[in-house]
């Protein structure tokens, strides 16, 4: 394989995977871990005695404070004391210590606290006198490659990559569909007032799905008709998903009487806040529908009609391919994962918010046109689209890391997205 | 007018070109006089596009040299072309569908006054020039609304307009029916009184001898040589394209007619098809020709379920068939290559296996799941059996020659075995050598037992190759020719012309 059909094959992954190099090499700090990992290596340095935890309060800290005390007590350090807490909390906790101390365990905060007052604070506190502090040593590692930094962009580009699912498969079938970002909007709504109307003021996790399936049904539905006017009334997708789009925006406003809907039950975020094993459930969710998007379009009859259709729609139906029933499938599929989008947004709000994906569909465009996949149809690919996806995701959290300000990200996007459609026309240039 | 009769309009000498892993054009050397119509000649691939493109600007040769009248010419763009009064017309028109016919003829050259475009001119130059054609276009006709035949009357008013010397012609009569080429012949002559010399290149050999004074062959980039027209036999030009020597053109072979596959009965739609009648019997070739317009291809389209008809009824074994759509069609074992394969009959940017397998998706399935290693051994099968020429099942189909995309289209059917096979122009577009093989399967085709429909314009293959001919006039069917052994152009002809 020369370079020249490599790059046309795998250009988008290596402008991915080059900004991820960028972001991580002007990323790059001073690290103090808070892992179990670390309170294992910071337990390890002491010879035993009596010990403190001592842990500021939030982010990781409850998590260290807890691996630390699994440690002590696998070692058989005496833990006299344990503390998640701010400074003067801190203070207090110290002077509360009854016995003598040895060993003070703290993050980086708290040793930094030490180091100023304990000296102070033995002055009134003979017991602790004696007593040493012990921190997780540095490391340097890119701010940019930390797990929580990256399971954070997937959790964050979840909603427009499902969506670009559906997108990729309208566009390769030469369509467009600009109602996404309303559909998701209104979804939001309909599964919040579902839940209201369902489950009045303390709804029970059948509410919530059955709220969650209303909301993603009725996009599929909405899509079907947006692909009915399509395929039998021969209007332009463009034009029809525009005004698909102005009336969902419109519906959700009125339906939500232009304020945000509560859910009344912090449950329902489980899909945009929960996790299971460490791997959040929108990108799981993710996950799994792009594996079997993947599967559909590269091994499955569906997925080779809608290329044929994108490729020659008269050669395709001469050949016997039933066009407009592939037709109708992309777009109530492009409805059914744009509500799902709305389920998710809304879960993560607990909230059905009519303004909710506002300009969404120019995102999800972006990342099917990134990713490779030809407006003039045909061609494309679901992988193609997820690395695209990514590639808007890593340029915004990078973005956002090395403080780049908003206005300044809308240009980079810009950019971005011609510099894709240009690889676009080189890569037909070349074959 | 023709300047000195001893140099030659235009001299190529040496022209080179050589494409990545191709060498396109070796050598070839090419004279045409003022007043001439000389004919290109070669298979596909023998680098006539080739040259036509460095002659038109399109392409630049590595080595060689071009002389008009004598004096070196380099043609680096397109207007360099124009402006030396080369005007190339491709296969492919170049036409503003949605502008009339005056407006076409100006494009890109509008004489401004003051930056207002002298409509008046216009209109009176394009009825001068469509007068000198002897053609009666309305010039105001937007493009679109043109038949065929008139959108090449444009073209060639188009070229006119520049006062163009040289034309070059690719494939003029590709999709003109015998009248309309007859027009095109007179408008030739007519234009070769006034000393313009003519570049024609053509697969159909009658054409050559009608109207061509020289012939130039070409074969696989080389040049093979230059002969007075009528100093070589037919056989001996086929032999000099095609490398090696063909016995007959048309290898029919005896049919063993069976029962009838297929009952078309009062089909009627719209103006195109009024009230067609035919049937379609096993192991018999039946030729379908008239006019391009007589609503042959209209009525294989109903055939197919590719349109409804109006009224009227098909039957097949017998057994009244409703057809809804192509799938419909396909199901009951009826299968169409269409005239236009590239535009109807192939996805060009997929693969050959893509294609191929399209219609054949649930046979190389497992619960759902495509088994491609199960469709590449299918469509080896197939390539090896037809000689498809491709450098594997995952070459891009738009890059195979006509005739290699025929047999990729013939490919997918047969793999479906289907039982009826319509084909709508089978040897269109494509070379003498692939046509002989075209031929070949449409006669093992018949051998097998299947029924085909031929719908072809070329007299000398329908007279060749079918076993019975029904010639159709304004959508009706005019006669029906049974004793074709002893039938002629002229018969047809007579029948085709109301």
């Amino acid at each position: 394989m020369n370079w020249k059909k490599f790059l046309s094959e795998y250009g988008t992954l290596v402008v991915l995977l080059l900004l991820c190099a960028g972001f991580s090499y002007v990323t790059v700090e001073k690290q103090w871990p808070m892992d179990a990992k670390a309170a294992k290596e910071l337990v390890g340095k002491t010879q035993g005695g009596t010990a403190m935890i001592l842990v500021r309060k939030g982010g990781e800290g409850q998590d260290f404070a807890d691996a630390l005390e699994q440690e002590t007590q696998a070692r058989g350090i005496a833990l006299i004391a344990k503390a998640v807490t701010d400074p003067p909390g801190a203070r207090t906790a110290l002077g509360s210590i009854g016995q003598r101390l040895d060993i003070i365990f703290a993050d980086k905060h708290m040793s930094s606290f030490c180091n100023e007052y304990l000296a102070d604070l033995a002055t009134n506190h003979p017991n602790l006198t004696r007593a040493k502090v012990f921190t997780p040593s540095s490391r340097t590692w890119p701010n940019f490659l930390k797990l929580e930094n990256l399971l954070n962009i997937l959790k964050q580009i979840s909603v427009v990559a499902i969506i670009a699912i559906g997108m990729t498969l309208i566009i390769i079938t030469t369509g467009i569909d600009l109602s996404v970002g309303s559909l998701l909007a209104f979804s939001g709504v309909i599964t919040a007032l579902a839940i209201q109307g369902a489950g009045g003021e303390s709804p029970s996790t059948s509410h919530l799905i059955l709220g969650a399936a209303a909301g993603i049904l009725v996009c599929g539905l909405i899509g079907l008709g947006t692909g009915s006017l399509v395929t039998y009334a021969g209007i332009p997708a463009f034009i029809v998903t525009l005004g698909v789009m102005f009336i969902c925006r419109g519906y959700s406003y009125i339906l939500a009487e232009s304020a945000p809907v509560p859910i009344a039950n912090a449950d329902f975020d489980w899909l945009g806040r929960g996790a299971t094993l460490g791997i959040p459930n929108s990108v799981l969710l993710m996950a799994i529908l792009y594996i079997m998007a993947h599967l559909m379009m590269t091994r499955t009859t569906p997925g080779r009609y809608i290329y044929a259709v994108g490729g020659n729609v008269e050669a395709a139906r001469l050949s016997g391919v039933p066009v407009r029933v592939v037709l109708l499938f992309v777009y109530t599929l492009c409805g059914l994962l744009a509500g799902l989008g709305g389920v998710m947004e809304a879960s993560l709000h607990v909230t059905g918010d009519p303004k909710a994906g506002n300009l969404v569909e120019l995102q999800v465009i972006a990342a099917v046109v990134v990713g490779g996949t030809s407006l003039a149809g045909g061609s494309g690919k679901i992988t193609g689209t997820l690395v695209g996806a990514l590639i808007i995701g890593v340029i915004r959290n990078g973005m956002n890391l090395t403080g780049v300000e908003a206005h300044m990200q809308s240009v980079v996007y810009g950019v971005v997205i011609l510099v894709a459609v240009l690889v676009d026309r080189m890569k037909t240039k070349f074959q | 007018m023709p300047g000195d009769p001893k140099i030659p309009l235009l001299r190529m000498r040496g022209i080179h070109k050589r494409f990545p892993g191709v060498h396109a054009l070796k050598g070839v050397d090419l004279d045409l006089h003022a007043g001439e119509c000389l004919a290109l000649l070669g298979e596909n691939g023998a680098g006539k596009s080739t040259l036509i493109k460095i002659l038109g600007g399109a392409q630049q040769p590595d080595e060689g040299t071009l002389l008009l009248e004598g004096n070196p010419l380099v043609v680096q763009r397109p207007q360099d072309a124009l402006g030396a009064g080369i005007a190339v017309i491709y296969q492919e028109f170049n036409l503003v569908p949605a502008l009339t016919a005056r407006e076409n003829i100006f494009l890109g050259q509008e004489p401004s006054k003051l930056g207002v475009l002298p409509v008046a001119d216009e209109r009176k130059k394009a009825k001068e020039l469509f007068g000198l054609l002897g053609a009666d276009i309305d010039i105001e006709t937007k493009c679109k609304n043109l038949p065929v035949a008139g959108q090449q009357l444009v073209e060639i008013a188009k070229a006119l307009a520049t006062n163009a010397r040289i034309l070059v012609m690719d494939e003029p009569s590709a999709s003109l029916s015998q009248n309309e080429i007859e027009g095109l012949f007179r408008v030739i002559r007519s234009l070769k009184e006034k000393g313009i010399g003519i570049i024609y290149i053509s697969h159909r050999l009658d054409e050559i001898d009608t109207i061509c004074d020289r012939a130039t062959v070409l074969r696989d980039g080389g040049f093979i040589g230059t002969s007075k027209v009528g100093e070589l036999t037919r056989e001996q030009l086929i032999e000099q394209m095609v490398g090696r020597s063909i016995d007959q053109e048309f290898p029919k072979e005896p049919a063993t007619v069976g029962k009838t596959l297929l009952a078309a009965k009062n089909l009627n739609r719209g103006k195109m098809v009024r009230d067609v009648s035919l049937e379609i019997k096993a192991g018999e070739i039946l030729g379908l020709t008239g006019l391009v317009g007589s609503g042959r291809t209209e009525t294989a389209r109903i055939l197919f379920g590719a349109d409804k008809p109006d009224s009227g009824e098909i039957e097949i074994d017998g057994e009244p068939l409703n057809l809804r759509s192509p799938q419909d069609a396909i199901a009951a074992g009826i299968c169409l290559l269409t005239e236009d394969r590239k535009s109807q009959g192939l996805i060009l940017g997929q693969t050959i296996r893509e294609n191929f397998g399209l219609p054949n998706l649930g046979k190389f399935s497992t619960q759902g799941l495509i088994d491609q290693n199960r469709e590449r051994e299918a469509l080896k099968r197939h390539s090896e059996k037809l000689q498809i020429k491709m450098t594997g099942p995952e070459q891009p189909a738009g890059n195979l020659s006509g005739g290699n995309q025929q047999k990729v289209v013939l490919a997918k059917w047969l793999e479906r075995d289907e039982q009826i096979f319509l084909f709508d122009e089978p040897t269109r577009g494509i070379d003498v050598g692939a046509k002989y093989e075209i031929y070949q399967l449409l006669n093992q085709l018949a051998a097998e037992g299947k029924g085909i429909l031929m719908i072809s314009s070329e007299l000398p293959e329908i007279l060749g190759m079918s076993d019975r001919i029904v010639v159709m006039h304004e959508g009706r069917v005019k006669g029906e020719i049974t004793d074709v052994k002893n039938a002629t152009q002229q018969d047809i002809l007579s029948l085709s012309v109301a």
